[in-house]
């Protein structure tokens, strides 16, 4: 048989010499090699200090998005729960009403906006539904929790913050997840 | 300080002494299975317990904590006496063996010599033999009296081959005494220091098996039979939790300890620096440097131990019993003849 790449050893089947047999030279072959890892390069990643990059096109945790004046571009259409291949998001809808505009962008909005974590797949198929881009997949992940409830997400935790009334909103959400 | 015949200064001194060889040897213990964990993390490219402390270096109390902690379980089917007993044996017998190791030269305190050994007495070889065959019993009872099936196997298996080892290993230091003529390890010490060589250049082979049958007396891998996970779940200590698993674990590093530190200074000089003459320096310094010089010994030597655990696998049981009868035992019988036949020609 050909062989596919130049990695195969042929097994050495001969008897061992008499040098073999003493086993004591091999040992210590052995041990070089294990004394040689010493002074390797760990490829640790020492996690809590030190992060590994995500790949560009990672999805991780969802953010609501609010348009540049600061309103939620959400208008709880449900294209989204309808991609949803997990069935992770629900949602209830509401009217806007008077006094509400600086709120919300148009004139239905997300009463209540839940995913659950852990049924989420973390497809993105929801970020490609959205016609309004409300709903984007972010660069974090979701943190342990102790309870099942504690994965599902409720539009407190999901709304991007407001940059415009609080200005470093943003750099704080990224602190306390980063 | 003479008192109802007894000399109470001497007796105070070799007490303070016992307390500090003993205390240092548990924190050292309790040093090397941080070391152990250590050297196993870089020995396969991982950093190791690096968490509690600087460098991790709180990690061994945390561990000692938690042993403490942990629920104490005496199987209702075992021998409770004998239960109890076990770890603490283990335990004693292995410190039992410092007291006759020379830790270094003489100090001079408050005007009196102390010497740092805890009995230069002249059997110090035989006395050895007689402690770290005592381990044994630990080890069986404590298997024994669990009344579990994979320990009392593992106690057999443990016993079986620290007997079959010690055969060997005895062979191996008939040698030895040969050409030292002593069984004062003291003397043997002394004996390496004043200009002479070390006896691993005289015995180098009787050194090999004696280092090999001390890994098996230390139920170290490639040897761990008596531990092995994958045959027999955990081994003698299976029952055993909290302090009394703790003891056991204690006794084997102990164990090991002791026997770096024997094949130190029978075979590499104790605690003599090479190259160093130690009449030089004030008798003090020079103590305290033949202390540290057996320390770096000693730590060498378990650094050794360690290196080899975490590169070669377990031997098989039959494979364990054929290298101890049918290679280690000819061998040393054969170094043994070499020995005398030498001796007589140079006679």
């Amino acid at each position: 048989m050909q062989a596919l790449t130049n990695k195969s050893i042929a097994v050495n089947r001969s008897p061992m010499t008499f040098w073999e047999r003493m086993y004591l030279i091999n040992i210590i072959k052995g041990m070089m090699i294990t004394f040689s890892h010493m002074f390797k390069k760990q490829p640790t990643v020492r996690y809590p200090e030190q992060k590994r990059e995500f790949s560009p096109v990672f999805r991780g945790l969802h953010v609501l998005n609010r348009d540049e004046e600061g309103r939620e571009n959400c208008t709880a259409c449900g294209l989204c729960a309808v991609a949803c291949p997990a069935e992770a998001i629900t949602m209830e809808a509401a009217e806007r009403l008077e006094g509400e505009e600086h709120l919300y962008k148009e004139e239905k909005y997300a009463a209540k906006y839940e995913i659950n974590m852990l049924r989420c797949i973390f497809c993105g198929l929801c970020e490609e539904a959205c016609p309004k881009d409300a709903i984007y997949l972010s660069e974090t992940f979701a943190p342990a929790n102790y309870t099942r409830k504690g994965f599902i997400y409720d539009k407190n935790d999901l709304l991007i913050p407001n940059t415009l009334t609080d200005a470093n909103a943003l750099a704080k959400a990224k602190g306390v997840e980063a | 300080m003479t008192l109802l015949a007894f000399d109470w200064a001497f007796i105070i001194e070799k007490l303070i002494l016992i307390v500090i060889i003993v205390l240092t040897t548990l924190l050292i213990t309790l040093y090397t299975t941080f070391g152990e964990r250590k050297v196993a993390a870089i020995l396969q490219d991982r950093p190791g317990p690096n968490r509690a402390g600087p460098f991790g270096l709180l990690q061994p109390l945390a561990d000692g904590l938690k042993l403490i902690m942990k629920e104490e379980i005496i199987p209702d089917a075992s021998s409770r006496w004998l239960f109890i007993i076990g770890p603490g044996l283990a335990m004693t017998a292995s410190l039992m063996t410092c007291a006759v190791i020379p830790w270094s030269t003489d100090l001079h305190l408050f005007g009196r010599t102390i010497a740092l050994q805890v009995a230069d007495v002249n059997i110090g070889i035989l006395y050895i033999f007689a402690v770290v065959s005592m381990g044994v019993y630990g080890i069986m009872i404590g298997g024994w009296a669990s009344n579990n099936k994979f320990s009392l196997m593992s106690a057999l298996r443990a016993a079986s081959q620290a007997i079959s080892y010690e055969i060997a290993m005895g062979l191996a230091l008939i040698a030895l005494l040969m050409t030292t003529g002593t069984l004062s390890l003291k003397t043997i010490v002394e004996d390496q220091t004043a200009g002479h060589w070390w006896n691993i250049v005289y015995q180098p082979l009787g050194f090999v098996i004696f280092f090999i049958c001390a890994m098996a007396e230390c139920n170290r891998t490639p040897f761990d039979l008596p531990e092995a996970e994958n045959e027999l779940n955990f081994g003698y200590h299976q029952e055993y939790s909290s302090m009394k698993l703790g003891f056991y674990l204690f006794a084997e590093y102990v164990n090991m300890i002791m026997s770096s530190a024997i094949m130190a200074s029978m075979y590499f000089g104790g605690y003599d620096l090479p190259f160093f003459d130690e009449s030089t320096v004030a008798p003090n310094i020079a103590a305290m440097i033949g202390l540290g010089t057996l320390l770096i010994k000693i730590v060498l030597f378990v650094f050794l131990f360690m290196w080899i655990r975490w590169t070669i696998p377990r031997f098989r049981y039959d494979q364990l019993m054929n290298l101890g009868w049918k290679k280690m035992i000819p061998l040393a019988l054969f170094n043994m003849l070499l020995t005398g036949a030498l001796i007589l020609s140079k006679l």
